[in-house]
Parts: structure tokens; C-alpha cells; sequence
């Protein structure tokens, strides 16, 4: 009985998961408010669903009582935090606070999962820590709502990212190689999560007062010495991240084509170098460009995870049903490895898509802000997130060289949690700004 | 708060670079369809795999069949459940069809994948999945032959040796027989005895390519290919004059049982084995260039093959003493290669040098016969052009015409090959090698045989080369009519 539970639950939750991800692009068209509510209420229907259909199985397949409870306190923190942000305020984006339950819903239900297989309590740290964000950094649209002044500081943003990455770089703890956390008080947090958001503020407000030739130099050389700390940290993924922000952020300002032309080309001349210069790069590339060569030692996790998604296919092998255990790192770079082989590809696919759409949404909001500093903040935003899932999860499928990159929400992390909670409601806040000017204007008519 | 610097454009470059993005991962998702649907079957047949031996808990194993589907092995399900691996053949497909319960070789490796992957009908399956029963593995059709296997398999007898049968034009491997060999049924019962030292047969290894023997006078074709490539307007006047025995200073090189063959050409060089004019011919030789064409032959190199397999080596350098250099031109010195990739020249002589990749497993099918994944010929490339795969082929039919491989002639089709007996210890009779093919005018069968200690391999390994060919050639014709 417990087995038809698990495989008639598996193919409902990818059929609830295809629903919400097609409302997801289909709120788009339509044009009234209503329409637009009800298709935001049945996307919270399918991850409620999907969110207990996933834990019926957990606690179907571990017996542990403990589940329960646990479920029950996502519960209600998923209600809280859609319910809560609606409370607060009047003119939030419904579709980005569904977004962000449904990642976070994935990832509690896969690192549940693992923890239970391994062991260990990382899904309940997770899970306290993304409660903890969340309540914090709702402040955040109040904050950007009130504190005109963003704008005035770049250097503090600027020098206080630069420091921040050096002291990482000097002192940080190695983990696989690189050099990303720093230890504080008994815990760790990666500083380059929270560096990202630093430094896009810092980029807008340099071209928010000028986009001048002067002005694109000093930046450019600030945006380098960041680069080239994360390199020299062995941070590629991080260095990838900053780099292909600055490049199209810079791009936007100045919609100035040798700009982006110049940038693309040194890029790949510094990645070039970079191949030839430092062995840790070449290792990346070799093990990805064959795997199978070296599969005892560089190829092994790449491997593994190709047999993860091999071995679940479109439809994946339900959960507890496969091994994505056996991938090392797999809570946190490699997670979507473990949702692939087990919820299904088609599965995997759709988070994929939420999060393309989530970087469209984020679009749409720098598109519609009038200020160029708001402007920038939201595409600067958006392209870190957008180039973060990329780096991870092509890395993942092997389609591009692994970097070592969370997935933002779904990986474990708490650094990783807190600085994406940070990034969605920074931009939430600039949507509220928007649309509350909006109702302004209209009752000035 | 105003903005003073929002270039006039820059809406229409964000939507440039939405665009751009999400075509990029349209690409990652198109990749990943890829990967699903065609890729991924091959990446996760893989020894590293360990959901390999988890899905044996929901499948049960496969059939292995034969290229007419005659059932090599099967997993019978006794009634408290317990499976068992069934050989009807015993020890006939010993090292084709492999073993998978004490690690796995041979076919049960290469196809461990399909056999424990379960495609039939979705219904079915969702039946079986209620009633919580285990679902019938995917069944694989290889390219072996019961007949020329058994054939190959008698003709060898009780001798140590191997036998591989590969068509020319596909690369399909129809027959590959290993001895000595044993029961596979019987593994679990035999392994202590199998593992231990004091058997010294090696009855675990598979000779056809993992046996790796002095080519001995087989290796004439090759530096025959080198004395044609380096003399290619007047190759044809070469003379040797033999007297049984060739003096080279202090060296002396005997022809087989120092038979006397006196004048030869180099047809007659090539059809009688005659070490005497090859020694000589090496001598002349440019040994670097050597080495490359036997490195262009792979060895010393990775070979095309999906069953675990030993290199063979070349080992003539540049300078070499002329001991080595004689040596090495009748097929001893440090020479050393497998029957398999013999095979694999002499099948590429015969297809105009192209050499077809050797493969085992034809197409899958599933539990209701339904064909799924099917396998095609696929060409490694050229080993040498096509006039010299000419040359050469028509050198080895002489041998069978005029010289010692005298046992395949006959009326019934036109054979191709050389013989070689190769000494390998002081006092010990030689391994007897037959390589060829046939027909000679259109080649569609080559096959490679070795005779541990057989000694003549025109009287040894050609017999079994010639009844391989016949039941080959009787199957064609009852299948014509």
C-alpha cells in the first residue's frame, strides 16, 4: 500500500508542480486584478498540496512522529509568511512571494528527505534559519520605502564588499578548495552572499550619479579588485557571478555597446588565461569536459550526479526510491541532482522555470522603474540570481564546468537563505514603491 | 527621486538581455531532453553506478539472447522467490555471455543496464506495482551465433586457446570462445577453485582479449604493409633465396622446421611463412616508420572495444640491435598482441581497410518483444587505404592457394589468410595462429585463432578457421534457399 502511496502521490505532485509553474507564466496575460488574484490562490492550492503529498510520503516511508511536527510548522510558516507580507503591505507581488514559498517548499521537502537517509538535522537548522530570514528581511520593503539616503553612500557599500571579500580571502575557511566562509562567533557565514547585493548597490549608485567616462573607469577598477579577490579566493563561481553582473548592469546604464563588446571579449581572455594560469581551473574544466576519465577522484561527484539524473528520468524514482545520497555535497550544490532523481525531471524542469520566471518578474519591475539607481538595483539583482541558478544548475547536468554555487532557496545554507531572502525583498519592496506611486498618480486624476 | 542618468535605451536592453538569458536556458533545458533521451542510457551502464544494484530489488534480470534467439541466459524465480542465473549452453558462451553474480563480464557486463531496466507497458507495470511484484527485466538480442560458437568451441577441443568471429562490414561479433573455460552454472560452486593460484589456467580470463601472445609469422602482414609503403614502385621485384637458414653475422633466423624454399618472390615469401626473406626485409627497413605504422594498427594504443581487454605492444625503436630488428620481423622480439585485435586487422584488410568497431549487443528488447534500443555498425576509421587492403588481401588468398594455409582449400568458397607459429619459451612447442576471411572476392566473415602450444598454425589453427567457415558458409546457403 505504502509503495501505490508514493508512486500515485509522485505523479500528482508533478502534475500540481506543472499547474503552478504554468500559472506562473500564464498571470502574465492576463490583464485584470481579479483573474490575476485567482490564479495566485490556485497556485498556493498546488503547493500546499504538493507540500503534503511530499510529507505523507516522508512520514509513510521514515515512521518518525517527528515529521508530523515538523510538516505542521512549515505549515505554518508558509501561511504566515504569504499571509503576513499581505498584511503588511497592501501592494505586494503576489507571484514573487509564491515563488519564493514554492523553492523554499522544494527544498525543505528534498533536504527532509536527506536528512532523515543521512541522519542528520540540517533540514530543521534550514528551516529555522529560512524562518529567521524571512521575518527579518521583511523589513526590508519598509526600509526602501523610507530611507531615500540608498543612493548618497557607493563607497560604503564598495569598500566595505572589498573589505569583507579580503578578510575571506586571508582568513576564511577552506572548504573544497576554496576559501569561502568566515567564522563568527561559533558560526560561519559566506560574506560573498551578502557582498553581491553590497555590490550591485554600489554599481547602481556610481552610475545613478554619473555614467561618465571617469566615472565607468573607477567603478570598473572597484568591480575588478572584487573579481580578482573571489579568483584569488578560488571562488570561481562567485567571481563568475560579479563579473557578468557588473558587465550588463554597466551595459544598461550606458546602453553603450563597446562597453558590453570590451567586456565580453577581455572576459573571455581572462578566462582563457585563467585556464592556463591556475591548476584549480583546469581541474574544473577536465573534470567536466570528461568525467569519465578521472571518475575515482575529479569526476566522481559529476558522475554521480549524472547517474542521479539519468537513473530518475522524467518522472523520477519517488522519493526514498533512489540514491542521491551517494553524491557528495548533494544538500547544497548539487540538489538539484537529489529533485531530479527523485521527484522527476519534468519536476526539476519546472523549478527551473520558476525560477526563469522569477528573474523575468524581476525584469518587468527594473523595466518600470523610473529612477535609473531603482532601475539598476533590480536588474542587478535579477542578473545575480538569474546567473547564480545558471552556474548551479548547468554545472549540475553538466553542461557547463561545476563552480560550486548554491541553489538560491532550495540548497542548503544559511548564508545562502538569508542573502537570497535579502535579494527577493529588496526588489519586492521596489515593486511596492511602484505601485504605490502608481495608486497615487491615479488618484491625483 | 529623479533620475539623471537613465540612458535613453535601457529599457530595451534589459528586454534584449531577458531574451538572451532565457534562450540560454532554453539551451539548458534542450540539453538536458538530450542527456534524458539519448545519452543517459549509455552514462549509466557504469561500474560506479550503485543504482545499478539497487534496481535489481524491482526487476527481475533479463534474457541474454543469441543473434537468433536462442536464450544464452535467464533468470529463473523459484518459489519462495529466490533467482537464479540459468545457462542453458553451460559452458559453451562461458566468456561471451559472462557471469553476473561474482562481479560481471562479458555480455551480463556490457548490458547489466538494459537487462535490469524494465520497459514494458506502463499498465502492466502499475499492476505489478499493487501487487508488489517485481517486473520483468528488458531482454538483449546479442550478435553471437550458437552455431559457428559451437563449432569454434569443438574444433578447438581440449587445447588452451581462443577463437573470435567478427563480419567484416559491421563489426558484429558472432562467435567468441575462450578455453579453458567452465560452467557458468556452476559458478558459485566452483569460485574457490576458479580464484585459486594453483589452477594457473586462468580460466576467468578471456583469451580472445585479454590473452596477449607473440603474433609470430601473422605480423608478416604488417611488415609486408611497411616493405610496400616504403618500395611502392618495385616491391614486386623482391627476391630471397632460402636455404633454410639465414645468416646474418653471428645471427642465425630458421625457417619453420628450417625448411628449405629456395628462390622466392614475395608472393612465395609471404604464402610460405618464410622467416628468412621477412628477416631480411626488416633489415632493410626504416624502423622508426615502422613503429608508426604498427602504432596506426593500435598497438601500443586503445583499441574499440566495450569488453575489458589487454593493449598489445610494439616495442621496436629507432636504433634497435639487429637481433631485435630480425626478431621483430617474424613476429617475436617484444611483440605482443591479442587474438581480438588480430582480428580486428585482418577484418580491416578485408572490408577495404576500414575497420568496423567490434560490438556484442545488437538491439534490446522488451518483456512483450517489443524492440527498443537497436545498436548499429559504426566504422572506427581507416587502418590503411584501400589499394593496400587490396594488395595484401590478395597475398593472403595466396597463402591459402599456394602456401600454408592449405587447409582451407576448397571448392565451396575462396578463403584468405596467413598462419604464424609463434615460439614464445625455449623448449616449448609454439602457439599456432590462423588469421583470415572469406569469401576472398567479397569478404563477410574474418575470424582469429590461437592454439596454446599447438605448434603449426597451418595444421593447427587453420583447421578450426576452416570449420568455422563451412558451417558460416552451409548456414548462408540454407538461409538462401
Amino acid at each position: 500500500m505504502t509503495t501505490l502511496i508514493i508512486e500515485i502521490s509522485k505523479y500528482f505532485m508533478i502534475l500540481l508542480m506543472a499547474f503552478y509553474t504554468y500559472f506562473n507564466f500564464r498571470f502574465f496575460s492576463y490583464q485584470d486584478l481579479e483573474d490575476k488574484k485567482a490564479v495566485c490562490g490556485r497556485q498556493n492550492q498546488a503547493m500546499f498540496l504538493i507540500h503534503l503529498l511530499a510529507f505523507l510520503v516522508i512520514y509513510l516511508k521514515s515512521q518518525e512522529e517527528a515529521v508530523i511536527g515538523f510538516y505542521l510548522a512549515q505549515v505554518v510558516f508558509f501561511v504566515c509568511y504569504i499571509g503576513g507580507f499581505r498584511l503588511l503591505y497592501r501592494n505586494v507581488s503576489r507571484l514573487l512571494v509564491n515563488n519564493t514559498a514554492m523553492l523554499l517548499c522544494v527544498g525543505f521537502i528534498i533536504q527532509t528527505r536527506l536528512s532523515i537517509e543521512k541522519g542528520q538535522a540540517l533540514a530543521g537548522k534550514q528551516f529555522v534559519v529560512a524562518a529567521l530570514a524571512a521575518a527579518i528581511s521583511l523589513l526590508l520593503p519598509f526600509i526602501m520605502d523610507r530611507v531615500w539616503q540608498l543612493s548618497k553612500i557607493p563607497w560604503v557599500y564598495g569598500l566595505g564588499g572589498l573589505v569583507l571579500l579580503t578578510a575571506v580571502w586571508m582568513k576564511g575557511n577552506t572548504s573544497y578548495g576554496a576559501q569561502l566562509s568566515l567564522s563568527l562567533g561559533g558560526a560561519s557565514f559566506q560574506p560573498s552572499e551578502f557582498v553581491k547585493i553590497t555590490f550591485v548597490f554600489f554599481t547602481a549608485a556610481m552610475f545613478y550619479h554619473s555614467t561618465s567616462f571617469r566615472t565607468v573607469c573607477v567603478t570598473t577598477a572597484a568591480a575588478a579588485a572584487h573579481v580578482l579577490v573571489l579568483v584569488a579566493s578560488k571562488d570561481l563561481g562567485g567571481a563568475l557571478i560579479f563579473f557578468t553582473t557588473y558587465l550588463f548592469m554597466l551595459f544598461v546604464a550606458t546602453s553603450n555597446w563597446v562597453y558590453l563588446g570590451t567586456g565580453v571579449l577581455s572576459g573571455s581572455v581572462a578566462a582563457v588565461a585563467a585556464y592556463y594560469l591556475f591548476s584549480h581551473v583546469r581541474i574544473r574544466v577536465e573534470a567536466w569536459a570528461n568525467p569519465w576519465a578521472d571518475i575515482d577522484n575529479r569526476g566522481y561527484q559529476i558522475t554521480q550526479s549524472l547517474f542521479a539524473i539519468g537513473t530518475g528520468g522524467w518522472f523520477g524514482s519517488g522519493l526514498f526510491q533512489g540514491m542521491p545520497y551517494k553524491i557528495p555535497v548533494v544538500e547544497k550544490d548539487f540538489i538539484f541532482a537529489a529533485i531530479f532523481e527523485e521527484m522527476g525531471g519534468i519536476f526539476a524542469v519546472c523549478v527551473l522555470l520558476i525560477c526563469l520566471g522569477c528573474f523575468i518578474q524581476f525584469m518587468m519591475i527594473a523595466s518600470k522603474m523610473r529612477a535609473a539607481f531603482y532601475k539598476l538595483i533590480a536588474f542587478g539583482l535579477g542578473m545575480v540570481y538569474i546567473t547564480q541558478v545558471f552556474l548551479n544548475v548547468g554545472g549540475v547536468v553538466k553542461f557547463i564546468p561545476s563552480t560550486g554555487v548554491t541553489l538560491p532557496f532550495v540548497s542548503y545554507g544559511g548564508s545562502s537563505v538569508f542573502s537570497t531572502f535579502f535579494l527577493f525583498h529588496i526588489v519586492q519592496g521596489l515593486y511596492i514603491l511602484k505601485r504605490n506611486e502608481e495608486e497615487e498618480d491615479e488618484g491625483e486624476f | 527621486m529623479k533620475g539623471n542618468s537613465n540612458s535613453p535605451g535601457s529599457n530595451g536592453n534589459i528586454l534584449i538581455l531577458t531574451y538572451l538569458i532565457s534562450a540560454v536556458f532554453v539551451l539548458l533545458i534542450g540539453y538536458l531532453v538530450w542527456f534524458i533521451e539519448a545519452r543517459s542510457e549509455n552514462a549509466l551502464n557504469n561500474s560506479y553506478n550503485a543504482r545499478l544494484e539497487h534496481l535489481s530489488d524491482k526487476v527481475i534480470r533479463g534474457k541474454i539472447l543469441s543473434n537468433d534467439g536462442r536464450v544464452l541466459a535467464q533468470t529463473l524465480t523459484g518459489e519462495d522467490g529466490t533467482e537464479t542465473r540459468i545457462y542453458p549452453y553451460g559452458s559453451l558462451f562461458c566468456h561471451a555471455a559472462g557471469w553476473s553474480t561474482r562481479g560481471k563480464t562479458g555480455v551480463e557486463d556490457l548490458a547489466n543496464f538494459y537487462l535490469l531496466s524494465s520497459h514494458d507497458n506502463l499498465a502492466e507495470k502499475v499492476l505489478r506495482e499493487l501487487m508488489d511484484e517485481k517486473d520483468p527485466g528488458d531482454d538483449v538480442v546479442t550478435t553471437l551465433d550458437v552455431d559457428l560458437q559451437q563449432t569454434a568451441y569443438d574444433a578447438l577441443g581440449d587445447r588452451k586457446g581462443a577463437v573470435v568471429v567478427m563480419e567484416v562490414d559491421t563489426g558484429k561479433v558472432l562467435a567468441m570462445v575462450s578455453k579453458p573455460e567452465f560452467d557458468t552454472n556452476q559458478i558459485n560452486v566452483l569460485w574457490d577453485s576458479l580464484v585459486s593460484g594453483d589452477a594457473g589456467e586462468g580460466l576467468l580470463l578471456n583469451r580472445a582479449a585479454q590473452g596477449v601472445y607473440p603474433p609470430g609469422s601473422t605480423f608478416k602482414t604488417l611488415v609486408l604493409l611497411e616493405y610496400i609503403r616504403e618500395n611502392p614502385e618495385d616491391y614486386k621485384n623482391f627476391h630471397f633465396d632460402c636455404n633454410g637458414v639465414y645468416q646474418y653475422g653471428e645471427y642465425t633466423i630458421r625457417c619453420y622446421h628450417s625448411t628449405v624454399h629456395g628462390s622466392q618472390n614475395l608472393e612465395q615469401a609471404f604464402a610460405n611463412s618464410c622467416n628468412g626473406a621477412f628477416a631480411s626485409m626488416g633489415l632493410e627497413l626504416n624502423h622508426a616508420k615502422m613503429k608508426s605504422l604498427a602504432e596506426e594498427m593500435l598497438f601500443n594504443k586503445e583499441q574499440p572495444l566495450s569488453i575489458p581487454y589487454s593493449k598489445s605492444t610494439f616495442a621496436l625503436e629507432d636504433g634497435a640491435s639487429d637481433w631485435e630488428v630480425l626478431q621483430t620481423s617474424i613476429g617475436q622480439g617484444g611483440t605482443q598482441i591479442t587474438p581480438v585485435h588480430n582480428l580486428m586487422i585482418t577484418a580491416a584488410i578485408a572490408n577495404e581497410g576500414n575497420l568496423m568497431k567490434p560490438y556484442f549487443i545488437d538491439h534490446v528488447i522488451n518483456a512483450s518483444g517489443e524492440t527498443g534500443q537497436e545498436f548499429l555498425p559504426e566504422s572506427w576509421g581507416s587502418l590503411m587505404s584501400g589499394e593496400e587492403a587490396g594488395i595484401l588481401a590478395g597475398m593472403m588468398e595466396l597463402v591459402v592457394t599456394d602456401g600454408t594455409g592449405s587447409a582451407l582449400r576448397t571448392e565451396a568458397y575462396r578463403a584468405a589468410g596467413k598462419t604464424g607459429s609463434a615460439e614464445f619459451e625455449t623448449g616449448k612447442e609454439s602457439h599456432a595462429w590462423f588469421t583470415g576471411f572469406a569469401p576472398a572476392e567479397d569478404p563477410k566473415i574474418a575470424i582469429s585463432v590461437v592454439v596454446e602450444e599447438g605448434g603449426s598454425g597451418g595444421r593447427e589453427a587453420a583447421p578450426i578457421a576452416r570449420a568455422v567457415f563451412d558451417t558460416y558458409f552451409v548456414k548462408q546457403a540454407q538461409k538462401e534457399n
